[in-house]
Parts: C-alpha cells; sequence; structure tokens
C-alpha cells in the first residue's frame, strides 16, 4: 500500500486540466486517485428513549456524507445481517464459527461473522472500504454519541480503528441529534480531505408570490431552517456574505432607487454603508480581509465598479468603462483579482483585471452572453451563468479555470440556471434555476451530480453560501 | 348589428321607462275610491250584485327602494274569486300581503263573482335611497398630477440591450417633452420619476444597468428639449418589474421601456 495524494473527483471529467489544490491526506488509498471511497454505513441506534431522535440522526448523517463529493455510501441492501455497535461486538470468526452473541442478545447464525468482522463488509457484495458504526444513549441526561470509523480492509482491528470518539449533543430532541449527526460527519470527512458543510448557510432573496416584496433570508445548506433576515417590505436583492460569515450586504429599493446595505447578521443590524450620490448602488461584495466592499455604481455614468471601505467611507472607482460593469467579485485567496461582468465588448461576459483596475482581460469567449460570476475558494476557479450554446436568456453553470480557460458545463438546459455560488471548500455549488417552473434554489456537487433542490416554496433567487 | 345582449338592455330600459311613466301619471297617493255598484240590468233582476271592494289599500304608499309596503283588501258580496296581479295571485276576500316593488308599482285587485266583475287599485311608489355623501373636493385642479402623468406622457421602447433612444422613442419623447412642461407648469412643486426597464433576458444584475442607461438616455434627452433636469430623477427597476411576462419578442419589447411615474 502506497500513500498517495487523494485528488477531488472533481478533476476526473476535465481529464485534469482543472487542477484543485493537491490536498495531503492522513488515510492510505489503495485505489486510483479520482476515484471516491466507498463507506459502509448502516443505520445506528439509540439506547432506551435515545431511539426517539434516531430518525433525524441518520437522515443528517447519511447526507452529509453521501452528499459530500467524498464517500459513496454502499446500499443498505447489501450488507450483512449483523451489524457491530460497539468495538468489542468484532468477533474474528473462527472456523467453524463459535456464534457470538450481537449486544443486543439474538443469536448470530451467519456465517464468516455474519457482519460482525471487517471482512464481512470489505469482501463483495458490500466491498466498502470503510465503515462508521456506534450508537446514542442518554448519559448522565445528555444526548452521547459513541462513533467509530474502521478501515476494514485491514487484517486486524488495532490498526484498522480510524475513530473512536463520544460526541456530546447540544439538546436533547432531534436538533441535537442532528447536530450530532454533523460533528460525527464532520470528522470523517475530515480524514478524506473533505471539509464538512455542516453549519455554513445559504442566503438567499426569497418572495411569497410574483406580486410581495423580496426579502434576504438564510437557510442550512439541506434547506432546512428557511429565516427571514430583513423586514424592508420592498425589492432587495444581491445578497453576498462577509468570508467570516458575520455580516451580509445587498441592495434593497427600501429608501427610493436601489442602495448597498450592510447588515450584522447575528444580532440582525443596520451597519450603516454611506452610498455615495448615485441611481444605483447594487451588487456588493466583500474583499477576503472583510474589510472592504467592491459594487457597481451608476454614479457619473452607469456604470462603473468601485471599491470602498466596509462603512461606504473612501469609495473609489475601478473600472472607467462607458459600459455597464457589474458583479464585481475579489479573488477569495489572492485579494489582488476582480471578477466582474460587463458589456463592454457587446453581449454581457467575464471579466478580470487586478485590484486597480488594469490588465483587464476577458475570460468567456464572447459568444452568448455570460454573467454571475463567483469564486472557487481556491481562488482558480470561476462558476458563472452562460448561454453560450442556447438561445439568448438560456443560462447554465459553467465551471472555468482561469489558468487555461478550459471550462465544463455543469447544467444541461433545464430551464434557467444562473447564480452559482461554491461552497466553502469549492466541493459544492448552489444555483437558482428554474427547472421546476419557477425559481427555485439547487445544489449539487461541482461535477454537476447530486442535484438536490433546497427551495419548494414560493420563488427564491440568488443564493450565496457563506459560514 | 345589436347583439341579443344589447337587445335585452334596450328593451328593460323601456320597461323601466313605462313603468317609471305608470308610475307619474298617479302621483296623488290616494286610494280611488270604490267603484259604483253595478247597474242593476233590468232585463235579468234574478241576478246577484257584483262584489264590492271595501278596501283595497297600501300602507305606507310611498317607500324606499329596499322597503316594503303592506296591501290590505277586504271584498263583499257574492264573490267567487279574488286576486291580484303584478305576481301576487289569488288571495281570500279578506286579507293582507307585503310586497317589495322595485319600481313604482299599481297594483289591481279583481274580484268575481255571479253578479260580475269588480276591480280596484293602489299604487306604490318606490323612491330611490338618498344618495351617499358626496366625497371632499379635491384640494388641487380636477385632474391631479398623477391623472395627468398616468394620461399625457407615453412610455418609449428600446432595442434588445440598448440604450440609445431610437427615432420612434424621439418622437414619443419629443411629446412627452411638451406635455411635461404643461404638467410642471400646472404643478410647479410635482416631480416626475422616469423608469428604466428591460425584458426577461439576460441576468437580473446586468439589467439593473441597461435599465439605468435607458431612463437616465430618456433623462437627457428630456432635458435637452427644455424639460428642468432637477424635477426628474431616474431609477432602474431592471427586469425586476415586467408588465409582460411570456418569453416571446412582442412582450420582451413591451418590458424594454421607460415609463413615468410621480415623484415622493
Amino acid at each position: 500500500m502506497r500513500k498517495i495524494v487523494l485528488i477531488p473527483y472533481v478533476l476526473a471529467v476535465l481529464g485534469g486540466s482543472i487542477w484543485l489544490p493537491a490536498q495531503d491526506i492522513n488515510v492510505d488509498v489503495s485505489k486510483e486517485a479520482g476515484r471516491r471511497p466507498r463507506i459502509a454505513l448502516p443505520e445506528l441506534r439509540g439506547g432506551g428513549d435515545a431511539q426517539t431522535y434516531m430518525g433525524a440522526f441518520n437522515q443528517a448523517l447519511q447526507e452529509d456524507i453521501r452528499t459530500s463529493g467524498f464517500l459513496t455510501v454502499v446500499a443498505a441492501t447489501m450488507y450483512p445481517k449483523s451489524i457491530p455497535q460497539q468495538v468489542s461486538d468484532w468477533r474474528m470468526p473462527q472456523a467453524p464459527a463459535q456464534a457470538p452473541r450481537s449486544r443486543r442478545g439474538e443469536m448470530v447464525t451467519a456465517p464468516d461473522g455474519g457482519g460482525l468482522w471487517m471482512s464481512d463488509w470489505s469482501r463483495p457484495p458490500v466491498s466498502a472500504n470503510y465503515m462508521a458504526f456506534g450508537y446514542t444513549a442518554l448519559q448522565g441526561g445528555v444526548l452521547a454519541l459513541y462513533g467509530n470509523l474502521f478501515d476494514v480492509t485491514r487484517p486486524n482491528a488495532t490498526d484498522a480503528q480510524m475513530i473512536a470518539k463520544r460526541y456530546l449533543a447540544s439538546s436533547n430532541d432531534e436538533k441535537g441529534a442532528r447536530d450530532l449527526a454533523h460533528q460525527f460527519a464532520a470528522d470523517i470527512l475530515a480524514l478524506f480531505g473533505g471539509q464538512s458543510l455542516a453549519g455554513t448557510h445559504i442566503y438567499y432573496v426569497h418572495q411569497a408570490s410574483r406580486m410581495t416584496p423580496k426579502e434576504i433570508w438564510v437557510m442550512d445548506i439541506d434547506g432546512r431552517n428557511q429565516r427571514q433576515l430583513t423586514h424592508f417590505n420592498s425589492l432587495t436583492i444581491e445578497p453576498s456574505v462577509s468570508p467570516d460569515g458575520s455580516k451580509i450586504a445587498f441592495t434593497s429599493y427600501a429608501k427610493g432607487s436601489p442602495r448597498i446595505f450592510v447588515f450584522s447578521v447575528d444580532p440582525v443590524r443596520d451597519l450603516r454603508f454611506y452610498n455615495q450620490v448615485a441611481s444605483m448602488n447594487g451588487q456588493p461584495s466583500f474583499t477576503p480581509d472583510g474589510k472592504q466592499i467592491v459594487y457597481s455604481s451608476s454614479a457619473g455614468v452607469c456604470c462603473r465598479v468601485f471599491i470602498a471601505n466596509l462603512d461606504g467611507s473612501g469609495f473609489q472607482a475601478v473600472t472607467s468603462s462607458g459600459s455597464i460593469d457589474a458583479e464585481p467579485k475579489v479573488n477569495p485567496k489572492t485579494g489582488q483579482t476582480i471578477l466582474f461582468s460587463s458589456g463592454r465588448s457587446g453581449p454581457e461576459q467575464i471579466y478580470l483585471m487586478s485590484l486597480n483596475g488594469t490588465d483587464i482581460e476577458r475570460l468567456s469567449d464572447g459568444t452568448g452572453e455570460a454573467s454571475n460570476p463567483a469564486w472557487n475558494p481556491d481562488g482558480q476557479h470561476v462558476a458563472f451563468a452562460w448561454t453560450r450554446g442556447y438561445a439568448q436568456g438560456k443560462f447554465n453553470v459553467f465551471i472555468m479555470d482561469v489558468g487555461s480557460r478550459q471550462y465544463v458545463q455543469l447544467t444541461h438546459d433545464e430551464g434557467r440556471n444562473e447564480n452559482p455560488t461554491f461552497a466553502p471548500g469549492g466541493t459544492h455549488v448552489a444555483f437558482m434555476s428554474t427547472r421546476s417552473g419557477r425559481e427555485q434554489i439547487y445544489s449539487m456537487l461541482a461535477d454537476g451530480s447530486g442535484v438536490r433542490a433546497l427551495t419548494s416554496q414560493g420563488y427564491n433567487y440568488s443564493p450565496v453560501w457563506g459560514k | 348589428m345589436w347583439s341579443s345582449r344589447q337587445k335585452i338592455v334596450i328593451a328593460g330600459v323601456g320597461l323601466g321607462l313605462a313603468v317609471f311613466a305608470a308610475g307619474c301619471k298617479k302621483k296623488a297617493p290616494v286610494a280611488p275610491p270604490p267603484p259604483p255598484p253595478a247597474p242593476v240590468a233590468p232585463a235579468a233582476p234574478a241576478k246577484p250584485p257584483a262584489p264590492a271592494v271595501t278596501q283595497f289599500t297600501a300602507e305606507p304608499i310611498t317607500i324606499q327602494r329596499g322597503q316594503s309596503s303592506t296591501l290590505r283588501w277586504e271584498v263583499s258580496g257574492d264573490i267567487s274569486s279574488v286576486s291580484i296581479d303584478q305576481s301576487v295571485g289569488a288571495v281570500q276576500n279578506t286579507g293582507s300581503r307585503r310586497v317589495f316593488p322595485q319600481d313604482s308599482t299599481t297594483y289591481t285587485l279583481t274580484a268575481t263573482g255571479g253578479g260580475g266583475t269588480s276591480t280596484a287599485s293602489v299604487t306604490v311608489t318606490v323612491t330611490a335611497p338618498p344618495p351617499p355623501p358626496p366625497p371632499p373636493p379635491p384640494a388641487a385642479s380636477p385632474k391631479s398630477v398623477v391623472d395627468r402623468i398616468a394620461n399625457e406622457l407615453q412610455d418609449a421602447f428600446f432595442d434588445y440591450d440598448k440604450s440609445n433612444v431610437r427615432s420612434d422613442a424621439q418622437s414619443v419623447l419629443t411629446q412627452d417633452a411638451t406635455a411635461l412642461k404643461s404638467i410642471l407648469t400646472d404643478f410647479p412643486s410635482a416631480t416626475i420619476v422616469i423608469e428604466g426597464h428591460c425584458d426577461e433576458r439576460g441576468s437580473a444584475e446586468y439589467n439593473l444597468g441597461l435599465g439605468d442607461r435607458r431612463a437616465s438616455s430618456a433623462h437627457d434627452f428630456l432635458v435637452q428639449l427644455g424639460v428642468p433636469a432637477d424635477k426628474l430623477h431616474t431609477i432602474s427597476y431592471g427586469k425586476e418589474r415586467p408588465q409582460c411576462t411570456e418569453s416571446a419578442e412582442s412582450c420582451w419589447q413591451k418590458n424594454r421601456r421607460v415609463h413615468f411615474v410621480p415623484g415622493q
């Protein structure tokens, strides 16, 4: 077995032309790079009252691992009959097998351990590389999880154990159970170079019906806990989130013409952004240090990219074109370049420039219309909406490697697909699509697979993924 | 050609006028005196006398539309049947009935017996309910600035992804400039907002800029024609407020426009 670097599978679809930053991992993987390891993830059970919350727990654990993009979860129908719940349940099968007792006291009659030995999980039909198991119980009045992860390809249990840990819930209810699952999933994913997205949020624009106000809302990444942040009773759009997740910036017509607002998230409070005199100030986003805002303004002539302090003071124009320059986004890794959309060469396209407005280069090839640029946190890839290959207005989500200009198309003509936004870690993309007939928010892996609908009520637009 | 619905309406109006005319003729709200006794036929002395209508009244005799009146009647003599028209129908020799006429109505009682037939009529006059109090008089002139902006200022339209004022928009905006100057003369404190709108193609973000440029182009054109710049404000709604939502050029063209609304 050799120690190798696991490359997120996203690269495979690009033939290696898009190179995400190599991540060293502390797991030996005897698989080819780009193939996802297989994990068996049987449902965990709870002792006594703890069982009440295990539906929520198992759902959250399965979702976190399944949607991570780092592991393939083996279908439960493949699993052996007996499932260990604690490390002492492992029984290396003897010949002839001495019928062991499971923790539940049932007689175990299946040969070869029947699930109570690692090789039962590593050989076909399960063919897993890893297996997670454990149980929950109320310990001293607190919901606790005893979680284990084993490399089931190893010959002995001692070498195979990768996680053996007790986790405590924040509350004895379904929310606490989901919290336990998120903690456990985060530890598992960390071993494979993955970053758990549990606890990150998606900010978005919600509208109950076409004729009602638009407001900024926030939800968990699985679409749960949707809640309203602004109450302007107006047209409030274009959210962005600060790198540390503590602030949001957005555009609102609450005071007449479109103006920029910067709010703290917890508590929700107006931090008072100064708007220069203009018929439109909008599309704010944060610099990676969280200390400045870049935005588009019609001051003088529509529309130039500006940069200002977090309170709106010290504003300076970055671009000076006679065209519409919109949606500026500063490189989150280097802080040295600005991605933006512009109509300077005809139909809207994606451009890159330095922080002072020099060295402007077009990234999209001039065909169709390209809009809504968003950085991958790696600072080397961008996602955007492009009509390339389709009729005017029929946007799809594309990802491009800034260095090579090579791109892949992630959505394929299922309605309009716009406003892509990368998750922290770059493994997932959330976006808006009209594929269901009206605007809703979806997430997918960064290769376009695993699409999940996150919203279904009313109309939802402009997701932005933050901490 | 008249449609059948129009014919019915005309017929209905005619009927209403006829009823109204009938009501006018019998304005005195007094019950007619009972008819004189039927003359005795000299050739047939055995024939009994015709029934006598001793009472046929309406109380009250004048009502507002929606209220009721009560008819009372008494018939004596040799009677075989008593009836009242206007859908009241056959009734007893003595009785009362509430009626709800919508318009002034004459009720005729007919009593029939072996000796012949007697009739009596009473008219219930229906008046319209009092009108609601009139609204307070308008503060300014009879036509408000809101009405004038809505009625006198036309939208100007644009090409796809363009904000220049094309030739048809130039003639529209030239008329708008004249109307604006007139409105601003009549309402010196008024301000007018020029809204810029876009069709659904292109991103929402880019269209906010495009709508701003359209509003700004119209603003500059109007100022050139002498409309005071400090009376005009611009705002872009991009594609946020379409007036048409189909995905077709006919609809898109309607949305690529500048529109005028009163300022705050």
